[in-house]
């Protein structure tokens, strides 16, 4: 445990001695946060959301000349819940389910659900049985807020951890290291420890400074999110390890970093919803912990997810921290 | 003799394509300095870091204390590599202490300080540090657990002649302390000043060993007579001695010093600045391993 410990405060202390790594950690979600609140602060939306329960066929039938209509998305749910929760928080203008008698729901106080009324109204076809729902409008801030912060996380725990553990095997420290009674184990998991404790104190200053001047929904509890935010980072944090576990170039961990940050910097939902994308493309995101954890923040700050409503997303993020940590120990190379 | 701290048997280490040890057999007596030489590429890298365990041998054994390598030697085992590197922004007192939590039975810092006089740099970063006191920040960290066995590996490489010679005096205080020490060196004149036995190793094999002394009588029976080129004058060639050009000097290799002393006498060779110059570890390596020292 002596040892665990004195690595973990040796690197708590090489990170926050490193002033200018310390203040852009700091200043770039900061940064982030404040200029796309502002560049999206209008409601300048060009295309209508529908969400379609029950296929688009029985859809087509019931309307035949709706789906025609230019500037309207139409996005298929399984879940008429979940996708009733999308009106409520307009997320998506209107649902429709024709799935048995034709139904639609609009958000009583939406003006894009007022104009879809009014096309609907206009359509061909079947009469569409009104229903409709109150809810808080979720601003684009509120919404791409967990995925700046999980995308900032992401960032700072994959190249954080990873050039951190490939600059000491290059530079000779892990090989000195060696030399001494200290396991791989031991080393790695106060990289973690550290990279982890870090990243949650300076996500906890991003986010609360940045609700100073932009006040954030939270509908959900504050524990739920920091347990989840903390397991994501986890998960995060052990690609790192398994990236770094092998390799001394830094030329090829930076490769490897990008491959992995990439995809899930477009496709984990972190700057625009998958919604309507090609299935194939929403099961790929699956496989990034970036989608699970932007999704299960997403639920609990703006729908007030519980744990339990998030456990799919918490197992994900368990599973895969302690798959990544145990392969990254296993093939962890000193030199 | 005292009993060996370390045993290497027939070490072989194999790299595709070549066999950088090649059949080592070694046996280090405890308390005493020992020195491995050799040219670049001889495989004395490789060697000693078998012996640190820090590589696996393709095959062979290397046993410490009667016991292979494993837990205990990493306990007791004390390294300062050539190259290696620090945790950054750890000033020298974080350093030794971060290093001083990570074995079970250590050395005091306050009288690991004094024995490596790094009283005046305590509190400094080690990035901001000189060459010579990054060293004796390494040596110390090596000392940290106390260690029987202690390996420096070019330990003053790139330091000034006087930085390097403190170090000696360092590494003589340790060797005082009755502690083992495998040292590589590029400089001949320290493993002569610190060795008491050394190991010349080329193309993975070792070639000759034994104490510094008893090396140079084995391969040297003769001096070296140096004279000026300017006092030899035109019949030293006439003389039939083995006579030999080294810059602005004549040498003049023999066995039998009077006689030659004579002959030069005789034939009106000015000896005014005549020189006699013992063999040394450096003539030895060129005469062992037909190359010349390269740092």
């Amino acid at each position: 445990m002596k040892k665990f410990l004195a690595v973990l405060h040796a690197r708590n202390m090489e990170f926050l001695r490193d002033r200018s790594a310390l203040a852009w950690n700091l200043a770039m979600p900061f940064m982030l946060v404040i200029g796309l609140a502002f560049t999206f602060s209008g409601s300048n939306k060009e295309i209508y959301k529908i969400g379609v329960v029950g296929g688009n066929e029985k859809l087509h039938s019931a309307a035949p000349t709706l789906q025609s209509t230019k500037y309207i998305q139409f996005i298929p749910y399984d879940d008429l819940d979940a996708a009733i929760g999308k009106v409520k928080h307009h997320q998506m203008d209107m649902l429709i389910d024709v799935s048995s008698a034709p139904k639609y729901w609009i958000n009583s106080s939406s003006p894009n659900g007022y104009l879809l009324e009014r096309i609907i109204w206009g359509a061909e076809g079947k009469r569409f049985e009104r229903q409709t729902v109150e809810g808080a409008e979720i601003r684009y801030v509120d919404w791409f807020l967990p995925g700046i912060l999980g995308m900032n996380m992401m960032f700072a725990c994959l190249f954080g951890v990873g050039f951190v553990i490939v600059r000491y095997r290059k530079n000779g420290f892990l090989k000195r290291l060696k030399a001494t009674p200290l396991g791989a184990f031991q080393f790695l998991f106060a990289q973690l420890v550290s990279r982890l404790l870090l990243i949650m104190v300076i996500t906890a200053i991003v986010y609360a400074g940045c609700n100073l001047f932009i006040g954030f929904n939270m509908q959900g509890s504050y524990w739920t999110l920091l347990f989840v935010t903390a397991l994501g980072a986890m998960s995060m944090i052990s690609i790192g390890l398994l990236i770094a576990a092998h390799t001394a170039s830094e030329e090829l961990a930076g490769g490897m970093l990008n491959i992995v940050t990439w995809p899930m910097m477009l496709l984990s939902g972190a700057w625009f919803s998958l919604e309507g994308a090609q299935v194939w493309v929403q099961k790929v995101a699956l496989v990034f912990p970036l989608t699970h954890l932007i999704s299960a923040t997403r639920a609990i700050m703006n729908e007030g997810a519980t744990l339990s409503q998030v456990m799919p997303h918490v197992w994900v993020l368990a599973l895969t921290s302690a798959i990544f940590i145990a392969i990254g120990a296993y093939v962890f190379k000193w030199e | 003799m005292t009993s060996p701290i370390i045993i290497a048997t027939d070490l072989v280490k194999q790299y595709p394509g070549v066999r950088a040890v090649d059949g080592i057999d070694l046996s280090i007596p405890k308390g005493i300095c020992f020195g491995l030489l050799g040219p670049n590429g001889a495989g004395k890298t490789t060697t000693i870091e078998i012996l640190e365990g820090i590589h696996l041998p393709t095959s062979g054994s290397v046993l410490y204390k009667g016991e292979p390598l494993g837990t205990r030697y990493r306990e007791e085992v004390g390294i300062q590599f050539q190259h290696t590197a620090l945790q950054e922004f750890l000033t020298v007192r974080e350093t030794l202490e971060l290093f001083e939590q990570l074995y079970q039975q250590t050395m005091p810092i306050p009288e690991l300080i004094e024995l490596c006089s790094l009283a005046d740099i305590l509190e400094r970063d080690t990035r901001k540090i000189s060459g010579g006191q990054r060293q004796r920040l390494l040596l110390a960290l090596a000392l940290i657990n106390d260690p029987d066995l202690i390996f420096l590996d070019e330990p003053t490489t790139g330091l000034d002649p006087q930085a390097r010679r403190n170090f000696w005096e360092l590494v003589k205080l340790v060797k005082s302390r009755a502690k083992t020490i495998v040292l590589t060196t590029h400089y001949m004149e320290e493993a002569y000043a610190l060795c008491d036995e050394i190991a010349i190793m080329d193309k993975g094999r070792i070639v000759s060993r034994g104490t510094p002394a008893q090396l140079l009588s084995e391969h040297f029976g003769d001096v070296v007579l140096q004279i000026p080129n300017a006092d030899s004058g035109d019949r030293l060639g006439e003389l039939g001695l083995n006579a030999v050009q080294a810059g602005d000097m004549l040498e003049i290799r023999t066995n039998r010093l009077h006689h030659t002393l004579q002959q030069l006498m005789e034939n009106g060779i000015n000896l005014d600045r005549l020189r006699i110059r013992a063999w040394t570890l450096e003539d030895l390596f060129i005469n062992v391993t037909g190359k010349k020292l390269s740092t």
